[in-house]
């Protein structure tokens, strides 16, 4: 585990940003920080990263209380990045990477590797108001790794990205997660989630609503769909034996009281001489998942008198 | 390196380094060179071409007067005044001065005649006026009989030197006024130089961070308070940069200037003086000069320029920091600079009002005694004051909370830039800055 989240409270006056929240991150994994908008992600993430500090509870990095040393071993991409314009690419990742607690001669030689890695070597000296914005993106992710946190917050890294730097960005994700940094990774977009993230926590209006490994989350949100399609023709009697929830031609989805029930609904078909040529479990998307725990809940807003 | 000497670092650097810097630290020495230079050489342009003046003195007060501002006086000889104005139409010479005899000695009023169909210049014939006068004035004295050097007797000079009747230590002269001012000018100009550009500065800069977004990158390295206090600091010393070089840059402006137009007379540099006004006598300027210069070095130089700058220090981090503060509490939007920055702008205009009118009737009244202790005022009124000599613990007093103001300040606007700067796309009133103070962590 690298981060534990205990009991947090975070309050803007009267307004009760983060309820209570506590959720572990575990250690070389992908972890998925979702939920709507204003539902205290950013309050949460400025708590990890100690911008900000918890009214109540506590933090731990690695077992050990945020501290002012924390934010060193923590790479940070906030939704709303910038970069000095005015500066030089060199001076700027220069620059960050010292306040990261680089010495000069540590943070040249890391942004002289990841500036070869990208094939921007002749950058060094360029005025960062000079570059297109995709190539803004890649200085701004640059600097958010170029001092090897253990941890890494990406807040929404893949908006304004184009197609290319999005997979060049993503399979630098992976490359760290594979060499042991864990992710914490924020967003509303659920087909990302789906694609890299191993866990999840789900926050609205501030409380932990939805928290678990990807695959027990689906697991436990699944209704026993299964999609069948198949050659020949269907009995008629079919539809009073299973509850189809879609039929189609030469294909139906199909709602089973319990998932043990499939090898029935598969025999009964077979037997009735039809040729299967498709069979599959529906599992939820975070799509749904996300919609209906969202939309289930209607907590009032919190309001400490 | 700690992080708050590399945020210093960089806000120093890369302005320092910027073009518009640059060029204008090396371009307000330069426009001075050439103010200078016009203004010497408009005073050393000769108004029109030389005139051919004809004298004509019917009562032989006058005879001969000195060429002067290109005017040639010619004796009339026995020439008739008909007989010049022909002359003059004629354009042999330019004109006519004819001097009526004086008749009596009592009229104050005497009025001498120009004939000719150009206008006399006014500085020509202010220049004629003063002649005429002074020649008049001695045929006066010849006439009368009168001993020169007995009426040169009669003019005295009146100063009131104000003597403490209790106590020891330094008195005040006319003069002290004149030095104080001149003291709490330049203070008052400095500060409000840096306060306007450098402490503007700070502001447009942590908006600048604020609106492109940079600073919630800069947020999770660094403590908001040391990204303010880093920033007050470096803005701070490039203002220092600017200064030290225009006041070096000038300083070899004025060392240059003799070389370019071959000395400056110091007469010329004077206004034109309006007809009559009688000159100022050179030796009585010196004698002026002599005692300002007096009580310039009679002034406890050590302790004022230690207080300087403290009180500059002090002045520039109250009001450097205000500044940041608000530049956190702004949105994208620049038109609200404008109401927000307003309530920060008059203490240092009222500072200055106060020393300028309150200060050079009394300088130790109760309201400046107030607003030298006052520490949104003190760094203007108080160096004013110390010219003054005031009661020590009144300065050791104004000193001490010069700086915990300064203290004050910048811990106040810390608690307001940390929660400022992080809130996007609200219009901020003074009620929730207000809030912000109180803030937990």
């Amino acid at each position: 585990m690298i981060l534990s989240i205990q009991n947090v409270v975070k309050t803007y006056g009267n307004y009760t940003a983060v309820d209570h929240v506590s959720f572990d991150v575990p250690k070389g994994r992908v972890f998925g920080l979702l939920g709507p908008n204003g539902a205290g992600k950013t309050s949460l993430i400025r708590m990890i990263t100690t911008i900000t500090a918890p009214d109540e509870g506590a933090i731990y990095l690695n077992g050990e209380k945020l501290n002012e040393r924390t934010p060193e071993k923590i790479g940070y991409m906030p939704e709303e990045r910038g970069l000095y314009k005015k500066m030089k690419v060199g001076d700027h990742l220069l620059y960050l990477a010292q306040l990261k607690g680089l010495s000069d001669a540590q943070a040249k030689k890391q942004i002289d590797f990841w500036l070869t890695k990208f094939d921007i070597k002749d950058w060094w000296s360029k005025k960062i108001e000079d570059l297109s914005k995709g190539m803004q993106q890649k200085i701004q992710f640059i600097a958010t790794i170029v001092h090897q946190p253990p941890l890494l917050i990406l807040d929404e890294p893949f908006t304004g990205l184009d197609p290319i730097n999005t997979n060049l960005i993503k399979d630098e994700i992976r490359q760290l997660n594979e060499a042991g940094t864990s992710i914490i990774f924020s967003t509303h977009r659920m087909e990302q989630v789906e694609e890299m993230c191993d866990y999840i926590v789900l926050i609205n209006h501030g409380k932990n609503v939805l928290y678990g490994e990807v695959q027990d989350i689906k697991n436990q949100y699944k209704q026993n769909l299964f999609r069948v399609e198949w050659q020949g023709e269907l009995p008629s009697d079919f539809g009073q034996q299973f509850s189809i929830v879609k039929e189609e031609n030469h294909a139906a989805t199909v709602k089973l009281e319990d998932e043990s029930q499939s090898n029935e609904l598969l025999r009964h078909l077979i037997q009735k001489g039809l040729r299967i040529t498709h069979f599959e479990e529906i599992l939820p998307t975070f799509d749904e998942i996300f919609i209906r725990t969202v939309a289930g809940e209607h907590h009032p807003m919190h309001k400490v008198s | 390196m700690s992080k708050l000497s590399l945020i210093v670092r960089r806000e120093y650097l890369t302005r320092v380094t910027k073009k518009s810097f640059i060029i204008g630290t090396l371009l307000a020495p330069l426009g001075l060179l050439v103010y200078m230079l016009v203004i010497v050489g408009l005073t050393k342009y000769e108004s029109g071409s030389e005139i051919k003046v004809a004298l004509l003195d019917e009562a032989g007060m006058v005879r001969q007067l000195p060429d002067d501002k290109g005017v040639r006086f010619l004796p009339a000889g026995n020439k008739t005044l008909d007989q010049l104005k022909t002359e003059v139409r004629e354009k042999q010479i330019d004109g006519v001065l004819r001097i009526p005899p004086l008749g009596n000695f009592q009229k104050k009023e005497h009025t001498v005649f120009y004939y000719s169909d150009n206008k006399l210049a006014p500085e020509k014939s202010s220049v004629i006026e003063r002649k005429v006068a002074k020649k008049i004035r001695e045929f006066k004295i010849d006439s009368l009989q009168l001993d020169p050097k007995a009426l040169e007797m009669l003019e005295t000079d009146i100063a009131i030197d104000p003597e403490k009747v209790t106590g020891t230590g330094e008195d005040d002269s006319k003069y002290t006024a004149g030095v104080g001012l001149a003291i709490g000018g330049i203070m008052a100009f400095i500060m409000f130089f840096m306060v306007t550009m450098y402490g503007a500065m700070v502001m447009r800069s942590v908006m600048e961070e604020k609106t492109n977004r940079i600073v919630e990158v800069m947020m999770s390295s660094v403590r908001p308070f040391d990204l303010m206090l880093g920033k007050i600091i470096g803005a701070g010393a490039v203002g220092l940069t600017q200064v030290v070089a225009w006041v070096v840059l000038s300083g070899a402006v004025m060392f240059i200037v003799p070389f370019f137009v071959g000395g400056i007379d110091p007469a010329q540099m004077q206004a034109p003086m309006t007809p009559g006004e009688v000159p100022i006598d050179p030796e009585q300027m010196e004698g002026e000069a002599f005692r300002f210069m007096a009580e310039i070095s009679k002034q406890n130089w050590p302790l004022i320029i230690f207080a300087f700058i403290i009180f500059f220090l002090g002045g520039y981090f109250i009001y450097s920091s205000l500044f940041a503060a608000i530049g956190s509490a702004m949105g994208d939007d620049l038109g609200e600079s404008q109401s927000l920055t307003l309530p920060v702008m008059i203490p240092i205009i009222l500072a200055f009002y106060i020393t300028a009118f309150a200060g050079m009737r009394n300088p130790d009244s109760g309201l400046m005694v107030f607003a030298s202790m006052f520490p949104l005022f003190s760094p203007i009124v108080m160096p004013f004051r110390m010219a003054f000599n005031p009661p020590w613990w009144q300065i050791a007093l104004s000193l001490v909370l010069v700086v915990a103001a300064a203290f004050f300040f910048v811990w106040l606007a810390g608690r307001i830039y940390r929660v400022g700067i992080l809130l996007y796309g609200k219009k901020v009133t003074f009620r929730e800055i207000g809030k912000w103070m109180f803030y937990k962590g």
